[in-house]
């Protein structure tokens, strides 16, 4: 299953890496990485067809994640990838855009990689 | 005609007298002894006509003799005395009498006959001397009169002119106190304003440390995992493997240190910015400042409102010089033109088709012996009408409470006044404005 992670800080790379590290090398996962809202549709406009799922952070300067999900969701509908929001703000507005504009999950920073990764098992 | 040299004479004495009446020092000295002349000079008048008639020859002579010495007598003695100088022009005024007695009592001696003739031109001068005497004493009088009242009326000025030396020195006392209270209110606006944009600081200052503690947590998380999987390998005998991990437990450690060193430097930031100004310039990387300031500014109002997006475009030259300032008075420069610059963005975007996209440029370089720094927005822009005044303090164009109105003042203080530098303004009404500031290196 192909991750496409959106999310500014690079460091996020590294981390899901290892974090899913065991996944990976079982290739359960397959991740790749987008730097912003721009660069995530650029890439899905090659690959939405692998694309199964996209985790993107909703703060980012330009193209903010919300903005990519409405993108995502009215462009890419064949079959429609399952999108999760990640946030810092764990607000109500936040959550209710996001539910609004058909995220299929919403997620707060810090991650619980743990209960993510449970999430994303029981999507295989 | 003998007689006016004494009453002259007598006169004379007794307007001495009377000058002195008002002195109580010099009165009671000359009193007896001004008395005593006037009687004198009765007593010297009796004598001499007793005496002159006894003779046969030079009557008329002696007569005016006696008289003009008398008063010539007076007259230089009077003049003498300091007591007397007042009296002067009095004294002064005796003098023609006395010369006129005198000349005509040599006339008398040498040619008795011809002075005889001349009896009614002598008369004449005699009297008109006398007169001259009463005519000196009027003006000077009048004159005396004239003094008294310039006098009084420059003494009724200076009260006028104390009063208002006082009035104004009060008023300048109270200027005083007023200045003062205004410069203790400025600090403490400067103060408040820096608080008030450090309160807008706050979320975005959150999120800039929330973020780095996350990579902190996570990385620390994951690299334990690491080394319980390390030791797993080890003793499956996979040292390649064991080795790779390693790398990564070295890789995550370094990113620990690295957004532990950058949540350490958001907080002293922040500390800086609230910490009173302490002058000090020191050399500062202004692409790392502009970042950081950046960064704050765009977290914070996106805290405020999460519906907004800006793109943050950033050219910063490689290499420039690093400039001598006060990073955190430099670094409200910065936050201030951000803050502006989103603001300008926002408002237009409430406008603005679904086309529009809100950006803020911050570009760095070098000048030669300064650095410039230009902060751009495609906002709303600054109406002409009102860029004359965007610098003064307290002008804003937002509403009440929501601007104090001293932040680009201050920010035009801090780099003009405290740096040197410049503050220039460009701005297109509904095409965006753009800041340049240069400051020397």
């Amino acid at each position: 299953m192909k991750i496409l992670v959106v999310d500014d800080e690079a460091d996020v790379q590294p981390l899901f890496l290892q974090r899913f590290r065991k996944e990976i090398r079982e290739h359960e996962f397959e991740f790749d990485f987008a730097l912003s809202g721009e660069d995530a549709l650029s890439y899905l406009h090659d690959k939405h067809s692998e694309v199964v799922l996209i985790l993107s952070d909703i703060n980012m300067p330009g193209m903010s994640g919300l903005e990519l999900l409405s993108r995502i969701r009215h462009e890419y509908d064949t079959p429609p990838p399952m999108v999760m929001m990640i946030t810092a703000y764990g607000d109500e507005e936040n959550h209710r855009q996001a539910m609004e504009r058909g995220a299929n999950d919403f997620l707060t920073k810090p991650l619980d990689f743990s209960l993510l990764k449970e999430k994303l098992k029981t999507l295989i | 005609m003998e007689i006016f040299y004494f009453i002259a004479a007598f006169l004379l004495i007794k307007r001495l007298q009377k000058s002195l009446k008002t002195s109580f020092l010099l009165y009671p000295k000359w009193k007896t002894m001004l008395i005593t002349a006037s009687w004198l000079v009765i007593v010297i008048y009796v004598v001499t006509m007793i005496f002159a008639s006894n003779l046969t020859s030079s009557e008329d002579a002696v007569k005016d003799l006696v008289g003009s010495a008398l008063l010539f007598g007076l007259i230089y003695f009077a003049n003498k005395e300091p007591d007397f100088e007042s009296q002067r022009v009095y004294l002064y005024a005796n003098i023609p009498l006395a010369i006129v007695g005198f000349v005509t009592a040599i006339a008398e001696f040498i040619a008795p006959v011809f002075a005889s003739g001349q009896e009614n031109y002598i008369a004449l001068a005699i009297i008109a001397a006398f007169f001259w005497i009463f005519g000196r004493w009027a003006t000077t009088k009048k004159q005396s009169e004239e003094l008294r009242i310039s006098a009084e009326r420059k003494a009724e000025l200076e009260v006028l002119v104390q009063e208002r030396t006082l009035e104004l020195q009060k008023q300048k006392d109270e200027l005083q106190d007023t200045l003062q209270e205004l410069k203790t209110t400025q600090a403490q606006l400067i103060q408040s304003e820096k608080m008030a944009s450090l309160g807008e600081l706050t979320a975005g200052i959150a999120h800039e440390i929330q973020n780095p503690l996350n990579f902190v947590n996570n990385f620390s998380e994951v690299t334990a995992e690491l080394v319980d999987e390390m030791e797993l390998e080890l003793n499956k005998g996979d040292k390649e493997e064991a080795i790779a991990i390693a790398s990564d437990i070295k890789q995550n450690l370094e990113k620990i240190m690295h957004h532990g060193k950058r949540a350490d430097g958001i907080v002293k930031g922040m500390l800086q910015h609230s910490r009173a100004s302490s002058n000090v310039k020191e050399p500062t990387d202004i692409n790392k400042l502009a970042d950081e300031y950046l960064r704050l500014a765009y977290h914070g109002l996106r805290a405020k409102d999460k519906s907004f997006n800006a793109d943050l475009v950033t050219h910063f030259a490689e290499g420039l010089p690093a400039a001598n300032m006060v990073p955190q008075d430099i670094g409200r420069v910065l936050l201030n033109l951000f803050n502006n610059g989103f603001y300008a963005v926002k408002e237009k975007q409430k406008t603005a088709g679904p086309d529009y996209k809100p950006a803020i440029e911050v570009t760095t370089s070098s000048k030669g012996k300064s650095i410039e720094i230009i902060v751009k927005d495609n906002g709303v822009g600054i109406p002409d009408e009102i860029k004359e005044k965007i610098l003064q303090p307290f002008f804003t164009t937002k509403p009440t409470g929501e601007g104090t109105g001293l932040g680009l003042s201050l920010s035009y203080d801090i780099v003009v006044k405290a740096h040197s530098g410049k503050i220039d303004v460009k701005s297109k009404p509904g095409e965006g404005s753009e800041f340049k500031i240069n400051i020397p290196v």
